[in-house]
């Protein structure tokens, strides 16, 4: 790639954003990597999301089931004792996706490609899952809507995440176990890649973050817009001003895209990811994609990768199996490189106090994803102290990780 | 442009009135000297050309047979020094050698630099499955440096125009996969094969070779009868793979490649 002399490049949605361009770069980022026998399925859908979202009807149907199924708008809380006594007295507000229908913010995306797969006359509908959200909000919009469903998780993932691989089963989608690798996010995310290769025909392949080939990550996003919109919103009117920051959980990078996105054009207020930075920064013992990461092309896209001296990808760890993941959405790389977010590692003991934190001082149970972004809102709200303001993007609640919790603090 | 080994491979297989034969192995599996015998055996036995496959994490277009044979092969360590270490064998025995990658252990390894230790090492050149002629920067230009081929896939699904950008940018040989699907064999040849191989020679004078899911003789036989060449894989891989001793492998691997070699023969 020649990067001394980027060519001019058109916006692919010039009233969304000014990335990506036509073919998904976000600078240097994303692009399209992938099998030719998956090059006619990603032009068709990214001429038919295209289509669809100037199409009123379309947007209609989509913002009733966001409203009247999902929810829609989710709540902003004010965590006052969880400020007070953990985050250095700073006022933090909770962007409520833990109250989103399924339980996490997963569900804002899956029912737009949902009713894109209707759209284009597929009838079967497949996922990737890691916690196990994006496969309950996968079966959840396949059953509400008459789509076969397959949703392929990794092994350990299955094991840790049990829960959920009963509401997936009970809500009628077949869940498939992922042998391969360390039997998490990435290797579901393989076999799913598999698996769409042969069935394209008849399938879309629902992809639960801001990754793989355009136009997945630049789709999602525009899916996942609302949390900060609708936020955005919400906190103004609530104390009259913007945050200070901005604090979210990434994983491939959705709800933090989600939250982040309608703040990027509000310089002065910061954006703050959290990524999985497991129980040390050796290789292999973390999900810091973004800290520890490098260049490189995974899962379809350009992006930063964590990988060994030869490209090949590292083995990942993270106590949180939505988190667990070697990779990132092109986005934030974009945002990384060029300053306007900034990312850091939180470890699984900064997490689990985190999600103990909150459990105690507001009676709410979050996921141990987003336990990673209280962790994070925690050290932030330290630095800014008591005059300070933060937004966190509650992704998801707890309930699928009481037993790891359990496990955790010995309970 | 300089005629290739592969180009020449394919075009001694049309004079003698049949398919070449291109075999694929995993660099290093099940270790590297078997690896690299079962390669030798395999061009003695009257493969063309021998597509070296460079191990990777995560082989999204691979079934489980060859998926199974490149994780074992990294867990064994090997690394794209033993990659090049076979290719190099195999062209200095004389046949002409093609690495099999991922596009990202050679955009980590510098795309200058693969292709400069390639082409040191005697290879032919690279084939690309997850590599599109959009995402492709300097390798057009940095290969033709160094002499090196680009083979590319078309796929049942690809449009006329996906076709024509993509052979456009090949070298050496096009890649027809003839179904849609990963590596692993099945029982009969796609019917969409032969459509796809005359679709593409509508865009190129290259040689179109098959290849997924063929593992048989008659399967060879049949995909002879419309390609330029065919591609075998999986069949070998689980060969080696089932074979009880290293020495068994080689000899499942030259008896297979002798049999092919029959099959690929027209008329
Ligand atoms: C509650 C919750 N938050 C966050 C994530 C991480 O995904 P992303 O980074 O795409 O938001 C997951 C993924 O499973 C999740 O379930």
């Amino acid at each position: 790639m020649d990067k001394t002399s980027p060519p001019a490049r058109r916006p692919a949605e010039p009233d969304i954003a000014p990335v990506p361009d036509g073919t998904g770069h976000f600078g240097e980022f994303g692009g399209l990597f992938a099998p030719e026998s998956l090059m006619a399925a990603l032009e068709q859908l990214a001429k038919e999301y295209e289509a669809a979202r100037h199409d009123p009807r379309f947007r209609a149907e989509l913002d009733d089931l966001l409203r009247d199924y999902a929810s829609r708008p989710t709540r902003v809380t004010e965590a006052k004792r969880f400020g007070a006594e953990h985050a250095g007295g700073c006022r933090v507000l909770l962007k409520r996706e833990d109250l989103a229908h399924t339980g996490s913010h997963k569900i804002n995306n899956v029912l737009g490609q949902v009713l894109l797969t209707k759209r284009m006359s597929k009838t079967r509908v497949i996922a990737e899952t890691g916690a196990g959200q994006h496969g309950v909000a996968t079966a959840t919009a396949c059953a509400l809507l008459g789509l076969e469903c397959a949703v392929y998780m990794g092994e350990e993932d299955t094991r840790r995440q049990a829960l959920n691989v009963s509401r997936m089963r009970m809500l009628g989608a077949e869940v498939i176990p992922v042998t391969a690798g360390t039997r998490t996010l990435k290797d579901a995310m393989n076999e799913a890649f598999r698996d769409w290769v042969t069935t394209v025909d008849y399938t879309h392949y629902c992809i639960g973050s801001v990754g793989g080939p355009h136009p997945f990550p630049m789709m999602v996003r525009d899916f996942q817009r609302i949390i900060g919109v609708e936020a955005r919103e919400q906190v103004l009117s609530l104390t009259g001003r913007l945050p200070d920051a901005v604090v979210a959980c990434v994983g491939g990078g959705s709800n933090a895209i989600g939250v982040f996105h309608a703040f990027i054009p509000d310089g002065g207020v910061r954006l703050v990811g959290c990524e999985a930075g497991g129980d040390g920064d050796a290789p292999g013992r973390n999900a810091a994609t973004l800290t520890y990461g490098s260049t490189g092309v995974l899962h379809g896209m350009r992006t930063y990768v964590l990988q060994d001296d030869e490209g090949q990808t590292l083995d990942t760890h993270s106590i949180s199996a939505g988190l667990d993941y070697p990779g990132v959405g092109p986005e934030h790389s974009w945002l990384k490189d060029t300053g306007r977010a900034e990312y850091r590692s939180v470890s699984d003991a900064e997490a689990m106090e985190g999600f103990a934190a909150l459990c105690r001082t507001e009676g709410i149970i979050p996921a141990i994803e987003s336990s990673h972004a209280l962790a994070g809102a925690m050290r932030v709200g330290r630095e800014l102290g008591p005059e300070g303001l933060i937004l966190v993007n509650l992704s998801g609640r707890g309930d699928k990780d009481v037993a790891t919790a359990s496990a955790w603090f010995g309970v | 442009m300089s005629s290739s080994a592969v180009t020449t491979a394919f075009a001694k297989a049309a004079a003698e009135n049949r398919a070449a034969l291109v075999g694929y192995l995993p660099a290093g599996f099940p270790d590297k000297d078997t690896g690299i015998k079962a390669a030798l055996a395999m061009a003695r036995a009257g493969a063309d050309v021998i597509e070296v496959g460079l191990p990777y994490s995560d082989p999204l277009m691979d079934g489980p047979v060859i998926a199974d044979a490149v994780y074992r092969s990294l867990k064994g360590g090997t690394r794209v020094k033993d990659v090049l270490d076979t290719v190099a064998a195999i062209s200095t025995a004389g046949t002409a050698a093609l690495v099999m990658t991922y596009w990202n252990p050679v955009d980590h390894y510098g795309v200058a630099a693969f292709a400069r230790d390639l082409a040191s090492a005697g290879g032919s050149g690279l084939i690309t499955p997850d590599l599109t002629p959009e995402e492709s920067g300097d390798w057009p230009r940095v290969s033709d440096e160094h002499d090196l081929d680009r083979v590319y896939l078309v796929a049942p699904s690809s449009p006329h125009a996906r076709i024509a950008a993509i052979t456009r940018l090949c070298r050496g040989f096009v890649y027809a996969a003839s179904l849609m699907g990963i590596t692993g064999t099945r029982d009969s040849v796609s019917a969409g094969a032969a459509g796809l191989v005359a679709r593409t020679r509508e865009h190129t004078t290259l040689p179109v070779a098959v290849g997924l899911g063929v593992s048989t003789p008659e399967q060879a036989h049949e995909v002879a009868g419309f390609a330029d060449g065919v591609i075998v894989g999986s069949a070998f891989v689980r060969r080696l793979a089932a074979a009880p001793t290293p020495q068994d492998g080689i000899a499942a691997v030259r008896e297979l490649t002798e049999a092919l070699a029959v099959g690929v023969r027209r008329g």
